[in-house]
């Protein structure tokens, strides 16, 4: 399994898409190391830096995060930086699968939870641990802490667990 | 409670359910090209599994720069073509043959009423045009799909739409889901399947049916779904005809791919689109959506003709009819790119090539390259691209530039005038 808690990038933006995630022109990597440098370099979000980005592994940002092309370089270059949970106020469809099928985190919250987090841990070198036992977010900033339940379908538990589709697939099928 | 077209299907290729809502279904046609198959083969034979479940579901072709424009691109291809031929998959589409993947797709008969599809590439939505379940999908779904021909997905909650009326002339499908997607926003549909249904589509060709489903992604779609009937069995007749004896027998048996009249929908639309305009996009969202005439004057330095949403030969057709006779403007550069080989060909034997070679047109082989920046017409910074393609994101076609999505004809008569413009000045 891997590693699901950290520092948080706060993306105060809805439908940031896989285009804006990593551009189409770096599509022709063969490897996901190799994206690493290109993270979010297209994104349109005043204030936003690319230095931002460095140390981080919890991904917080609004509504249909991920939308657009079907590019699973998206989570990978996710991974490649570290970053191994979104949580948003929902997800495009294949984004999100695209994230577990790689046994990463996309978590949705409730809008008004995710207004929450922005209001009181954005800009505050926050961190956060997912308890995947417990099923609870724990967001944490030098002077306050908070407790958050997430819900996630068996399915995707299961797919983090394991590591990914493709080691439960071949067992499976 | 009846059921809905993507619910027979699912429940014609249900493997099992391990988890609650999650339906693994057996895939009748995995399609792959070089920009999302390469990692999968390549994390195939990383792990010892370079194997293929069926070669025959397996079609494969090289669309997304092609002819290679780098080390990096050829690298790409290479990996696919040894591929194909190492685990012989006999439909792989190399350069000369090759086109965009979801326009020689069908164009080859491979997608069928009620067929199970799923391709490393969003617009997978545009084959539903058959009465088929087709998914744009991940690397890794791709993966475990040319491995054992399966993939798993949510219940396919659908939303119909119910056009009534006739298209204005000088609006086409490509107006109509310009004008759906602004109506459900980019993730109204996020999760569903969307149902095209009404005489409008029954009135459209397979090309146009293909440019509305195509679409489907941009408001969140899973799957944009046409029902099958007389005009999907006259496209496939030559692919079918071997399998039934008479056009009506394919019909008879294809109608079993339609949704019951008592089918549950998430939400049923009804529109008359008689009065709709000419639509084309502003901003960075494709639901972002004007029409012509408010957007009208709108500056464009290139213009491109093209894609998986509008390269078929109706489009090209349509806006032939707009650029005869006509040169486009001196402030603007133009790019055509038929979808295929085929339409190249028929474009070529209809005169429609000498039309836009006339008109100053650039003519390029197949390709996807300009619809996301990666060859054959990237804008320049601060540029603006009247496009027929079906993303406007910013940067989508160069870094710094602005697309404009629009209609084949609405794009030629901009051509003309170096600005987005109604075509409904130049037809007849």
């Amino acid at each position: 399994m891997k590693e699901f808690s950290g520092k948080v990038l706060f993306l105060d933006r809805s439908d940031i898409n896989t285009d804006e995630i990593i551009p189409a022109k770096y599509l022709t990597e063969i490897t996901k190391e190799a994206l690493k440098p290109y993270l979010l370099e297209d994104l349109t979000l005043t204030g936003f830096n690319n230095e931002d980005i460095k140390n981080k592994a919890v991904l917080v940002t609004r509504a249909n995060f991920g939308c657009g092309s079907s590019r699973e370089h998206a989570p990978w270059a996710l991974e490649v930086n570290g970053i191994n949970v979104v949580i948003a106020e929902s997800f495009a469809r294949i984004f999100r699968q695209n994230m577990y099928n790689c046994g990463m985190f996309a978590i949705e919250l409730p809008k008004e939870k995710i207004e929450f987090l922005f209001e009181n841990y954005a800009g505050k070198d926050s961190s956060i641990i997912i308890d995947i036992e417990k099923d609870k977010i724990i967001v944490t900033s030098a002077d306050q802490s908070i407790e958050i339940d997430f819900k996630v379908g068996e399915f995707d538990k299961t797919l983090v667990k394991e590591g990914g589709w493709v080691g439960y697939a071949d067992k499976n099928y | 409670m009846g059921k809905t077209i993507a619910e027979k299907i699912f429940d014609a290729h249900r493997v099992n359910m391990p988890f609650p809502d999650t339906h693994v279904l057996k895939l009748d046609r995995v399609f792959c090209h070089e920009i999302t198959t390469p990692i999968a083969i390549t994390d195939l034979m990383a792990r010892g599994m370079d194997r293929v479940f069926d070669p025959t579901k397996i079609k494969a072709v090289i669309d997304h720069v092609t002819p290679a424009k780098d080390s990096k691109t050829a690298e790409q291809g290479k990996i696919l073509r040894d591929w194909a031929k190492r685990h012989g998959i006999k439909d792989f589409f190399d350069i000369g043959r090759n086109g965009v993947c979801h326009a020689i797709f069908p164009e080859k008969g491979f997608v069928r009423p009620g067929y199970t599809v799923i391709m490393g590439d969003s617009h997978t939505c545009t084959h539903g045009a058959f009465g088929a379940f087709a998914a744009g999908v991940g690397t890794t779904d791709l993966e475990v799909g040319i491995l054992k021909g399966v993939c798993a997905f949510h219940f396919p909650k659908t939303i119909k739409f119910e056009l009534n009326g006739t298209l204005k002339p000088g609006v086409y499908a490509k107006d109509l889901i310009l004008f759906i997607i602004k109506e459900l926003t980019v993730n109204g549909a996020t999760n569903m399947v969307i149902e095209f249904t009404g005489p409008v589509v029954d009135a459209m060709s397979m090309e146009s049916r293909m440019t509305l489903c195509n679409m489907a992604i941009e408001a969140g779609g899973t799957c944009g779904i046409c029902y099958p009937d007389m005009t999907t069995v006259e496209y496939l007749w030559d692919f079918i005809k071997e399998e039934f004896d008479t056009k009506e027998d394919a019909l008879k048996e294809y109608s079993k791919w339609i949704s019951d009249a008592d089918a549950s929908y998430e939400k049923v639309y009804e529109y008359d689109v008689t009065n709709l305009e000419p639509m084309v996009t502003f901003g960075y969202k494709p639901d972002q959506v004007k029409t012509v005439n408010e957007m009208s004057d709108t500056k464009i330095d290139q213009v491109y003709i093209g894609s998986c949403t509008n390269g078929r030969i109706e489009d090209l057709r349509i806006a032939a009819s707009i650029l005869k006779d006509q040169k486009i403007s001196d402030d603007v550069r133009a790019i055509v790119s038929p979808a295929t080989p085929d339409i190249y060909s028929m474009a070529l034997k209809e005169g429609l090539i000498e039309i836009f070679q006339n008109a100053g047109f650039c003519v390029t082989n197949p390709t996807c390259g300009a619809c996301l920046g990666m060859s054959n017409g990237v804008l320049a910074n601060g540029e603006a691209c009247a496009s027929t393609t079906n993303r406007n994101f910013n940067g989508r076609m160069g870094k710094g530039g602005t697309v404009h999505l629009m209609s084949p004809a609405t794009a030629a008569a901009s051509a003309i005038e170096g600005k987005i413009t109604n075509s409904q000045l130049y037809k007849a």
